[in-house]
């Protein structure tokens, strides 16, 4: 029996590498590596029109004051600031002052590590910066005509401050707390150690409806 | 001398047969981690650079609001404007979107939330702060000023 001569039924795969490199060309040039990072804030809630707005019963020397107006000038502490970036240093300080610790306080204060003991006594002590970091509330007051680059550069450079007093407290480097990952038991708990006691606080008013 | 003219016997050729495996991995990983662009966006986007940023955990919990001034000047005006999904939209619509993206939630995972602001830095505060009360209004808390990594600080 004569077998018919066929044709090879295979494939050529010589060009497949190019056809591959195609395809992955296109993906190159359509792919955004997602990056979405930013600074997280919580807006507070709003408010109850039954109640009126409660009354602020801090002390001024708890209240960090940072004002910005629609020339992106800074008041800060009733003192103008012309470098934003100073902002971190003068915020960390204010909130581990120990002015005037109450009992939290002083169990704060001596859960710190040593470094930040020191930094306590030659920074802190001072009879117009908070009494305890749990009573610290750093306030930030833009106008509307304030651009949103300064706005975010405050909001960062306070943000630094925390961050710095958190990691310092578990002996790590500020972004490295903030890439401490919370689904790892572990992890969580050093999150929380250096969480504990010292609140984010925070306080962003609503701009003034000057400028604009 | 004599050293120069041997030659040796051995073929000279890289064998290129497992090249399309390699060239297809690198596909594959492409294919992966590619986010085709789901929405125009139709303001000018130049995002402001911070150092403390923290990623979104969740990426099915973000909403996306755009604000900056328009690209299309002519059409749109020079005013910053917001962008939700494809359109303009005016701040008081902001309760409505949100109250859509709630929706597309599970219940339990509603509170959650996340608004992601991804504002031009040439804008004023004062449309950043007028959508900032709508999410208060809307009970949508958290917030994200979505920022670029900061090299040189």
């Amino acid at each position: 029996m004569a077998r018919k001569n066929r044709p090879t039924a295979e494939i050529p795969n010589g060009s497949m590498a190019d056809i591959a490199f195609l395809l992955l060309i296109f993906f190159l040039v359509t792919t955004t590596i997602a990056t979405d990072k930013g600074i997280a804030m919580l807006l507070p809630p709003k408010p109850d029109p039954n109640q009126p707005p409660p009354e602020v019963t801090k002390n001024d020397r708890n209240i960090f004051k940072i004002l910005a107006n629609s020339q992106d000038k800074l008041l800060v502490e009733d003192e103008p600031l012309t470098d934003v970036f100073e902002l971190k240093e003068m915020v960390k300080s204010f909130v581990l002052n120990f002015g005037n610790p109450g009992e939290e306080g002083v169990a704060i204060y001596n859960s710190l590590p040593s470094s930040m003991k020191s930094y306590v006594s030659l920074n802190g002590r001072r009879v117009d910066f908070s009494d305890d970091p749990t009573e610290a509330v750093v306030s930030f007051k833009a106008d509307r005509g304030t651009s949103y680059e300064l706005f975010v550069q405050v909001l960062d450079q306070i943000n630094g401050a925390y961050n710095d007093i958190y990691g310092s407290r578990v002996g790590i480097t500020a972004s490295d707390f903030l890439q401490l990952d919370r689904d790892d038991p572990i992890q969580k708990r050093k999150y929380n150690n250096a969480r504990d006691g010292i609140p984010r606080a925070i306080s962003i008013a609503e701009p003034n409806k000057i400028g604009g | 001398m004599a050293k120069f003219g041997k030659k040796s016997n051995t073929s000279q050729n890289i064998p290129t047969a497992a090249l399309p495996d390699i060239i297809f991995m690198l596909l594959f990983f492409f294919m992966v981690t590619t986010v085709l662009r789901e929405t125009d966006i139709l303001v000018k986007q130049q995002l402001p650079r911070a150092v403390q940023l923290t990623k979104l955990e969740r990426k099915s919990l973000v909403s996306y609001i755009y604000i900056g001034e328009p690209k299309q000047i002519n059409l749109y005006g020079k005013e910053p404007k917001i962008q939700v999904n494809d359109v303009f939209v005016e701040v008081s619509d902001i309760v409505q979107f949100v109250s859509q993206e709630k929706d597309k939630l599970n219940e339990a995972e509603r509170d959650q939330i996340t608004m992601s602001m991804k504002v031009d830095v040439e804008s004023k505060m004062g449309i950043v702060s007028d959508v900032q009360q709508e999410l208060r209004e809307a009970n949508a808390r958290k917030v994200l000023y979505s920022s670029i990594k900061s090299v040189n600080l």
